[in-house]
């Protein structure tokens, strides 16, 4: 058993970083992001942390820092946000068509204009196909043990692909709460020394990331689809593991909350989830079956296990912070997708919620519910993208 | 000043797919001879690249890392940590990269990576233009200069600015060594290739490499063409190193520019009176430097 502490989920991102013994960390200060690396930089400063900090002059430089460091077989860390991600995105594909397994955390935040530091998902929405593993978290608790999942899960030799954790902005990276640090010989018993196969070497020169004609790019882009999808059965594999050596774990790749007998299904990510579990529980004492998935991998898409969690529901909603503008929230294209994969047509609705921080309570929550109920009744949904909260419909 | 004894006997650049009389490849050939085996090279987008790093024509015997056209000094930056912490401070992390990739979009990284004093040596091979899209104005084309964005149409829309100054930018970083030298003038090129090698921090060389298809000049001339730029006093050899500017090259009798400008065919369509007013250029700036 580790200490307790009363700190935010950018703090628990660095312990997270530390307890998994990255080697470099290369970073550009943006809000809401900043702390997890100050708190790096100071741990690193105490000799608590054993690692190269590169203060660089930019996200660009960040990333391809991380994508090089990462060639010599270090273990690597990057943060950011929002604009900062976007000034990553060509870097990102370098590092995940490298195959390299950077690690990075991204605290959510919406995308400017109009200039705003607040929440939303559009910044790693966007990056969606960049080819990296998305997972997003409810707590700060769960940012740390996250953290050091997403190394084990990156580093497996059949993945080989970087990992962003998402938290969301403020909500998670501002607010304290108490969270467990394990020991360090735990997470050393959980996560082995980051031994890469192919590496800078003088005695062994290789061309990394080199040039392919036509007739083998497709092959290149094909290995990396499957690396991918074998990240899912792995983070269910490793969030077990970490069950059992550490003593907390997160349900896998989607969190199935009261969904087994429910009728009515919102789908979550990140912190809002927290708020649903509160209005599932109340409903539930006012006999309403609700139930609630919480999404905790994107990218690669759980979609037999989103399917399993929502196969027996007569109305489902799902619940998207961003927006693929000219068509709906990305996460319900892709459940309907997935329903659709598995020959399954539920009644669905899609709320667009909380865009640029706007407040989601309980009671807009219970909203969603109570039209789900609504669809349950009539059989099929009116309107497929729903806006909550928008102050001209009040 | 550099043996050729000393200079390593094993090809480390073989097999590449440059066009003849490139001069880009001349100049990565002799800094490889120099810098040896216990090197690391990071090439971004561009003709070495293309030439030497696309499957299965890999022309390097080093390590390469390739990366983006932006990142060739922050993919510098991320090796040498990476090493460093490896244990592996011995080996020589290398940048080779346009004028493209060095003055205009590369410039940023370039800034950074010297500011933070990192351990690396970088090499700018300059032959005056976008050539491996095919020849596009970049801010290190000449005055007066052709390129494929800069074209003389009835409008005479050549080049009108000079070039952007390298070498001054790097000594307002107070870098610990920089180097504008030529492939014209290989015991001074490979002497700051070892130079660099040896400089505790950053060290960067820029050096004249001429394209033929650029510029319009046969390919047996590359070599001829950077050293006429030498001896017209276009292009200055010069270094910054301890703190100061140094000329390493005084030419004696300059020879007119007109040699130079008339020998290619990116100049064709340039009068007279403005190779006068490029003479003058040059005549003064010789005078304000001596």
């Amino acid at each position: 058993m580790g200490k307790r502490e009363f700190i935010n989920g950018n703090n628990a991102v660095a312990y997270g970083v530390k307890l998994a013994r990255a080697e470099i960390v290369a970073a550009y200060p943006i809000t809401p992001q900043t702390k997890i690396v100050e708190q790096i930089s100071e741990f690193i400063s105490n000799g608590e942390m054993n690692a190269e900090f590169i203060k660089v002059e930019s996200e660009h430089t960040a990333m391809s820092a991380c994508y090089a460091a990462s060639c010599t077989g270090a273990r690597t860390f990057t943060a950011t946000s929002s604009q900062g991600l976007l000034y990553m995105f060509e870097m990102m594909q370098f590092t995940s068509g490298q195959r390299r397994p950077v690690v990075m955390a991204n605290v959510n935040r919406a995308i400017s204009p109009p200039w705003t530091i607040w929440l939303d998902h559009q910044d790693s929405i966007s990056t969606r196909d960049a080819g990296w593993i998305q997972i997003y978290v409810e707590s700060a608790q769960e940012a740390l043990d996250t953290t050091i999942q997403c190394f084990k899960v990156a580093e497996n030799k059949e993945v080989l692909t970087p990992v962003m954790i998402c938290l969301d902005a403020f909500v998670l990276s501002h607010t304290e709460e108490l969270v467990d640090i394990p020991e360090q010989a735990e997470i050393d018993r959980f996560l082995p020394p980051f031994e890469p196969d192919y590496k800078v070497d003088v005695n062994r020169p290789l061309t990394i990331a080199a040039g392919t004609a036509p007739n083998l790019y497709m092959e290149f882009r094909f290995t990396q689809q499957q690396g991918m999808l074998k990240a899912i059965n792995l983070w269910k594999k490793a969030d077990e593991e970490f069950g059992r050596l550490v003593g907390r774990s997160y349900g896998g790749v989607v969190e199935n909350y009261k969904c087994s007998d429910a009728d009515v299904i919102l789908v979550t990510m990140g912190s809002l989830s927290s708020t649903a579990k509160d209005v599932v529980d109340s409903l539930r004492e006012q006999g309403t079956r609700a139930g609630l998935a919480k999404l905790r991998l994107y990218r690669p898409f759980p979609e037999k296990e989103i399917f399993d969690a929502l196969k027996s529901a007569k109305a489902i909603g799902v619940v998207d912070r961003s927006l693929s503008f000219g068509f709906e929230g990305s996460v319900f294209s892709d459940v309907k997708a997935a329903l659709y994969n598995n020959n399954c047509c539920i009644p669905g609705v899609n709320f667009i919620v909380g865009l640029g921080g706007r407040d989601v309570t309980a009671d807009d929550l219970k909203k969603m519910y109570d039209k789900l109920q609504y669809i349950q009744k009539n059989g099929k949904a009116e309107q497929t993208v729903e806006f909550i909260g928008l102050r001209w419909s009040e | 000043m550099i043996k050729l004894q000393d200079i390593t006997e094993e090809e480390l650049l073989y097999g590449s797919l440059a066009c003849a009389g490139c001069g880009g490849i001349i100049a990565l050939r002799m800094a490889l001879k120099v810098l040896g085996k216990n090197t690391v090279l990071v090439l971004p987008a561009g003709c070495l690249m293309a030439t030497c790093g696309f499957f299965p024509q890999m022309a390097v015997n080093v390590p390469l890392v390739s990366t983006a056209f932006p990142s060739t000094p922050s993919t510098v930056s991320g090796l040498v940590a990476g090493l460093k912490v490896k244990g592996k401070e011995d080996i020589t992390v290398l940048g080779v990269a346009g004028d493209g990739g060095t003055a205009d979009i590369g410039l940023q990284a370039l800034s950074g990576s010297v500011e933070r004093g990192e351990n690396f040596v970088y090499i700018c091979y300059d032959n005056e233009a976008y050539m491996n899209t095919g020849g596009q104005r970049s801010s290190e084309t000449p005055y007066g200069a052709w390129t494929t964005t800069t074209p003389v149409g009835r409008n005479k829309m050549w080049e009108d600015k000079p070039k952007k100054d390298l070498l001054r930018i790097l000594a307002a970083h107070n870098i610990p060594y920089a180097a504008r030298t030529s492939i014209s003038h290989p015991r001074e090129y490979m002497d700051s290739v070892r130079k660099a090698k040896e400089t505790k921090g950053p060290a960067v060389i820029h050096v004249l490499a001429p394209c033929p298809s650029g510029w319009g000049t046969d390919t047996s001339k590359t070599v001829e063409l950077a050293r006429l730029a030498v001896e017209t006093g276009i292009w200055e050899m010069a270094e910054y190193e301890n703190g100061k500017y140094k000329v390493t090259k005084i030419i004696k009798n300059r020879k007119p520019v007109k040699e130079y400008i008339k020998a290619q065919g990116r100049y064709r369509h340039l009068p007279d009176e403005e190779i006068e007013k490029m003479q003058k250029q040059v005549d003064e700036y010789w005078k304000a430097m001596s």
